[in-house]
């Protein structure tokens, strides 16, 4: 009965784009690249977790209530960074930097 | 009509509420993801705490940052997407019922869990040594730092620690899985524990595959 039984080599291929980004995600790193930095390291790890979700975790093939769910908790994460960012990066009176 | 006509013929794992094994692991796989969100909110919590006080604190945090052992880092990562394989397979080798890749590659990740765990101890034991837990024989290379270091390392402590108590959770239910399916109660019909098995294992994963950028890469390597 089982839904949807995908064949090995995705596995096998997913592993290997989850290692070749890990060790870019490393080497990004001994590069002076400024913001980009962060913004490359927090990219890859987005890519990296979305395959992960899509395929290990099959909700590629899932029904669209369990995708509701899935983004739904990247919504709500993103309605607490939003706010509280909101507020920490508008205080005048705080130095950044 | 009697009433036990009305009942289905018994199948296998499935619950008397639901019409079908295929729409009991729709609903079990959906359960598992409504609990994996409040996690994400759990987790989600301390990383807005760490993007805060790295938002506050750069300098400092990318000096605390540049103790940790990114070679070690990068090997748990790559130990635990390894980890994320073999329970991928697992879930597969369930749903075509073998019984004995089930075990082994059960037995795989258990492993591969518990040399994670090997190689933290180790970065934790290192920590140690060199004074760089928080409390009151904290110390930091850098004196202008130090206050500011000891955020960072209240963090990673409690963020890695938090991670690696999942970990441990993991392996437990690892060990249930494996002894469900040594008593032959998985089957290519009723595969639905490993798949949600997988479900915890794999959001583990994707927590590491967070923390190790934000607690090792961002420290001005260069």
């Amino acid at each position: 009965m089982a839904a949807h039984i995908l064949p090995k080599r995705v596995y096998y291929t997913i592993f290997a784009i989850l290692m070749f980004c890990t060790y870019l995600t490393v080497q990004i790193a001994f590069f002076d690249l400024g913001r980009l930095n962060a913004i490359a390291a927090l990219a890859i790890a987005a890519f990296k977790a979305t395959i992960v979700i899509l395929f290990f975790m099959h909700v590629k093939y899932s029904t669209r209530l369990t995708w509701a769910v899935v983004l739904g908790s990247i919504f709500w994460f993103g309605i607490l960074v939003a706010l509280t960012m909101g507020d920490y990066l508008t205080r005048p009176w705080r130095m950044f930097g | 009509m009697s009433p036990e006509a009305a009942h289905h013929p018994p199948v296998q794992g499935l619950a008397h509420q639901f019409d079908s094994l295929e729409q009991q692991t729709e609903a079990t796989t959906l359960g598992m993801w409504v609990f994996l969100v409040t996690e994400v909110l759990f987790f989600g919590g301390l990383f807005m705490v760490y993007t805060v006080y790295r938002t506050w604190y750069p300098d400092a945090f990318a000096a605390a940052s540049h103790t940790l052992d990114i070679t070690l880092g990068t090997i748990n990562t790559a130990v635990l997407i390894t980890s994320s394989l073999t329970m991928a397979l697992a879930v597969h080798s369930a749903q075509l019922g073998q019984r004995k890749l089930i075990m082994i590659f059960l037995l795989a990740t258990m492993a591969l869990g518990g040399v994670f765990l090997g190689i933290k101890g180790v970065e934790y034991y290192s920590k140690f040594v060199e004074h760089h837990v928080p409390g009151p024989s904290f110390h930091f290379e850098e004196p202008q730092f130090a206050a500011h270091a000891q955020i960072f390392f209240s963090l990673y402590f409690l963020m890695t620690g938090l991670h690696a108590l999942h970990m441990i959770i993991g392996f437990g239910i690892m060990l249930f899985m494996l002894g469900w399916t040594w008593k032959g109660g998985i089957t290519a019909d009723y595969y639905g524990p490993i798949e949600i098995a997988g479900l915890y294992w794999h959001f583990v994963d994707i927590v590491w595959i967070f923390l190790f950028p934000l607690l090792y890469l961002l420290g001005g390597r260069y």
